[in-house]
């Protein structure tokens, strides 16, 4: 019964993403139309465009017709995932930020598990001891941590480890001296993305650390703990045989609301270390002023956070036995 | 008198806050037997909880226990290091509370959390703890134990799941149960069954139980005898008969007709002039002085000493001086 | 009260540790001021103009006559540094004020006139805590062009619906308080009890989350920046950083010092906010 009521609440939570992803769409047309100049600059994207091509979009998008056709017609396009073309690059923009996305997600992925695993460490040992000169210290450090620009730790980064010592490469994912396949291929990407990985996670390390120590404390002086304490059990299993499970939860979803925020600093991160994902994808095209890629880039984010969101919801309801699939 | 099962003597618990040292447990003393059951008795913010969790060394930071012993079949609590102190907690003596829904861990099936109990005191794997964890959900009468082993707290009732808190007790046989106000989060017939269920469980295992409650209707049905706390200590001690036949303490006296008298069931002892003291900042004198309707002049320098009469009542009072019953008409 | 005799863990809140977050709060506060008026008095005390080209010699480090040393022109990097947090603190405030405004009005709105409006009110409020924010704001800035007031109006767009959410739920609290049927009943018009009854006890946290939002909307225009959708005419230190990214590595103190700037403006920013939570809202004491 209880695997019936999951699935539809799966279905049920995707339901409730859709009118989001077409406000997303909606945001895209209105911005078009609501920007100063003629909104085919927008869809064209580039200053080399023939005049032929002009004339073809502005026929496709229907932009000689009235409102309403043109919000269909955009609506139709984007049914069929059709984000439309760059001229800079000759591709479609969706095949562009598809083959952007598995570097974006390699390094996305990887500070985001250092950083949980490291940061909910660091977050129970310091509610373990509240207020001690530890807990101070790593609490004010975790505060200055999201008070920098994390573009510019990427810079303090890039130039002690990479321009001082020498210990890493400066840019990109590859070398060009390196093998193309293999593990010789495996251990010179690894070697690349040490830099933005480190300098991503110890960024997004304050926002976790701080959180579950927070939510550590509040757990732990919860009734459920004393139970715990006079049942004979140790401090050891009070604290992670009961405690941390608990304090877990709202820091699961506040990681998942914060989805946006951390592709936000992903796509920084990458500017500085040239590292060729989306992020990099958006600077390029934000120089080139290559519209169609940019409000392509919008949308897939857009609906990478939508559905990091529904996502974590899921996760918090099987995590959490108090969830009703309602 | 045989050795006694529990013996306190002079226990000091304080709490360190901003606004000054709470003096939560002020010096008390007191004993169980074995098989004994005890009532604890005092309005909210007397010190009981503190004092039942001191007995089993729980407070943490800001609370610390500063003085006295605690003597606990031969051995002295205080004493013990931590890993030895485990042993006894949840082992010989184990502990019940008050709000079953709050004192559950949300997040753990129930069945665990009782074999977990079984675990920590006994090497024994996952399955055979479970076995125990059954067998003691038996002894606590809930239905249908196999399913509801592999139930969530929120799925219960406030009854089951205090149920539940029970049998993780029971599960090491203690000798001695503390059971901090068991029945004021439940319904009033829920009340009855639990209190009931804990009597059954008491000569079933052979246990000493320490009651603690601000309800006297339990403690003149189930308790032997009874302490009753007021401001951090013992104000009055005696048998359950003594004390509600020949109370001799102010104190016990408006306790009792707040409630005993017709408006039984109040929650709290509002029928008592004034509000409880507060413990950061206890008057001079006897502590109960401000509000006692038999006040004497003494009464607001100097603190009265626990007089024992010959009827075996010991009560922290004046009025109780020389043994004698005479009052201030 | 509950009939627990005593909490068994009194939030552990020592008065030492509420005085010494108040001085780190203090302290702070201190360099915030001083980062201010250093900001304001930038023209008396900038040794030359922040765009003046050659004014020393090309990428040389700190030394007596440019503290901060000289980017790839010859321009002086105290200087930029200087009129760059002008500009930064200029976005921080005014984006962070403009969406504390917003935010107060439609949040008292919907707060106070609940139904239709309200629902209304959080379903927009709903859809921007879902749409990354970030590259929303990328993509108006890029749209509507890199002026520094499209920047202060694109941040605030984006800001304004996290204060609404926290002043309706004060007013729906509020209220229903006595001193506010009181008001009511004495026939005070809605007005007057917005703005004379209600928004007083709601400013506390309000005022908290504006001065964090300074921070927040700082750091995003660094961003915006540093993406090259910075002001060109108004030299922020996003841009500052931006710029320096061609050069730092062979020329540190081009990102050290523009970085060190904005770090400590939000980071006191940050320590204030907490320090006034502490204060104004002590039921969260424990944040």
């Amino acid at each position: 019964m209880r695997g019936l009521d999951i699935s539809l609440y799966v279905v049920r939570r995707l339901a409730q993403a859709v009118p989001l992803i077409f406000v997303v769409i909606l945001l895209n047309f209105f911005l078009i139309h609501a920007a100063p100049g003629d909104p085919i600059d927008f869809l064209v994207g580039s200053m080399d465009a023939s005049p032929e091509y002009i004339e073809d979009l502005r026929r496709e998008f229907g932009l000689d017709q009235p409102l309403g056709t043109q919000l269909w017609a955009y609506l139709t396009r984007m049914a069929h995932f059709d984000l439309g073309y760059s001229l800079r690059y000759r591709q479609s923009v969706l095949d562009l930020i598809l083959s952007r996305m598995p570097a974006t997600l390699l390094l996305m992925v990887t500070a985001l598990v250092a950083s949980s695993a490291v940061g909910i460490l660091l977050g129970v040992i310091a509610a373990q001891r509240p207020y001690s000169a530890t807990d101070q210290t790593s609490t004010f450090l975790a505060l200055a941590g999201y008070s920098m620009p994390v573009f510019w730790l990427g810079q303090l980064v890039l130039i002690v480890f990479s321009l001082h010592l020498g210990w890493f490469p400066t840019q990109g994912m590859y070398s060009l001296r390196a093998p193309a396949e293999g593990w010789g291929r495996i251990v010179d990407v690894l070697h690349h993305l040490a830099l933005p990985a480190f300098t991503y996670s110890l960024y997004h390390l304050a926002l976790i650390f701080r959180l579950t120590r927070i939510k550590m404390q509040e757990t732990l002086s919860l009734d459920f703990i004393v139970t715990a304490r006079a049942k004979g059990a140790s401090e050891g299993r009070v604290v992670y045989g009961h405690a941390l499970r608990n304090a877990i939860l709202p820091v699961v979803t506040v990681i998942g609301m914060n989805f946006g925020f951390m592709l936000a600093g992903s796509v920084l991160t990458e500017t500085v270390f040239a590292w060729p994902g989306m992020g990099r994808l958006l600077y390029e095209a934000i120089q080139a002023r290559d519209y169609p890629v940019l409000m392509g880039l919008f949308t897939v984010l857009s609906l990478m956070v939508i559905a990091a969101n529904v996502v974590t919801d899921l996760i918090y309801a099987v995590i959490d036995p108090r969830v009703v699939y309602r | 008198m045989a050795e006694p099962l529990l013996s306190v003597e002079n226990l000091v618990t304080h709490i360190f806050t901003d606004h000054g040292v709470v003096k939560a447990v002020d010096g008390v003393s007191l004993t169980i037997a074995p098989g004994e059951a005890v009532a604890l008795v005092g309005e909210s913010g007397s010190g009981k909880s503190m004092t039942a969790q001191s007995l089993m060394r729980l407070p943490r930071p800001p609370a610390r226990i500063l003085s006295g012993s605690v003597r606990f079949e031969g051995r002295d609590l205080l004493t013990l290091s931590e890993r030895e102190m485990r042993a006894i907690r949840g082992g010989r003596m184990g502990m019940i509370f008050q709000d079953p829904s709050t004192y559950l861990n949300p997040l753990m099936r129930v069945g665990d959390q009782i074999a977990e109990a079984v675990m920590l005191h006994r090497k024994m794997r996952r399955a055979a703890a479970r076995a125990e964890a059954l067998e003691a959900m038996r002894l606590v009468r809930i239905p249908a134990p196999e399913t509801v082993m592999d139930y969530y707290p929120h799925q219960l009732s406030g009854g089951m799941r205090q149920r539940i808190l029970i049998a993780m007790v029971v599960t090491s046989r203690p000798s001695l149960m503390i059971a901090d106000e068991p029945t004021t989060a439940l319904d009033v017939t829920v009340q009855a069954q639990i209190m009931r269920l804990l009597a059954g469980l008491r000569t079933e295992l052979g246990s000493a139980l320490l009651l603690i409650t601000h309800d006297l209707g339990l403690v003149a049905e189930f308790c032997d005898r009874v302490y009753v706390m007021y401001g951090g200590r013992i104000v009055e001690t005696g048998t359950a008969e003594d004390i509600f036949y020949a109370p001799r303490h102010p104190y016990t006296r408006a306790l009792m007709r707040s409630t005993l008298g017709p408006e039984r069931r109040v929650e709290r002892f509002e029928a008592i002039e004034g509000n409880p003291p507060n413990l950061a900042r206890l008057p001079p004198g006897c502590s109960f002085n401000p509000r006692c309707p038999e006040r004497l002049a003494r009464c607001a320098h100097d603190a009265p000493p626990l007089f024992a009469s010959a009827s075996g009542v010991a009560s922290r009072c004046w009025l109780a001086e020389g043994g004698s019953d005479e009052r201030a008409a | 009260m509950s009939m627990v005799d005593l909490p068994l863990a009194p939030r552990p809140v020592s008065a030492l540790r509420i005085f010494a977050r108040n001085r780190s709060a203090a302290l702070a506060g201190l360099v915030l001021a001083a980062l201010l008026l250093v900001a304001l008095a930038a023209p008396l005390l900038a040794p030359y103009a922040p765009g003046a080209i050659g004014v020393g010699p090309a990428m040389v480090g700190p030394d007596a006559a440019h503290l901060f040393g000289t980017d790839e022109l010859g321009r002086d990097v105290l200087s930029r540094v200087l009129y760059g947090l002008r500009i930064s603190l200029l976005v921080g405030f005014g984006a962070a004020g403009i969406a504390t405004a917003l935010g107060i009005v439609m949040g008292g709105i919907a707060g106070f006139s609940g139904g239709l409006v309200d629902d209304l009110l959080m379903r927009v409020t709903e859809v921007f805590q879902v749409i990354p924010r970030f590259f929303l704001a990328v993509v108006l800035v890029a749209f509507f062009g890199a002026s520094i007031w499209n920047i202060i109006g694109a941040i605030a767009i984006l800001s304004w619906p996290d204060i609404a959410r926290l002043v309706r739920a004060e007013f729906l609290t509020l209220r229903t308080r006595q001193f506010v049927d009181a008001a009511r009943v004495a026939g005070a018009p809605a007005g007057v009890l917005i703005f004379g009854e209600i928004l007083p006890n709601a400013l506390a946290p309000v005022v908290v989350n504006g001065t964090l939002m300074v921070g927040q909307a700082m750091l995003l225009e660094a961003g915006l920046s540093y993406l090259g959708l910075g002001d060109p005419s108004q030299v922020s230190l996003g841009l500052i950083l931006q710029e320096a990214q061609q050069i730092m590595r062979r020329a540190w103190w081009t990102t050290a010092f523009p970085g060190i700037a904005i770090f400590l403006a939000v980071l006191s920013l940050n320590v204030v906010g907490d320090g006034l939570n502490d204060v104004l809202n002590p039921r969260s004491r424990e944040r």
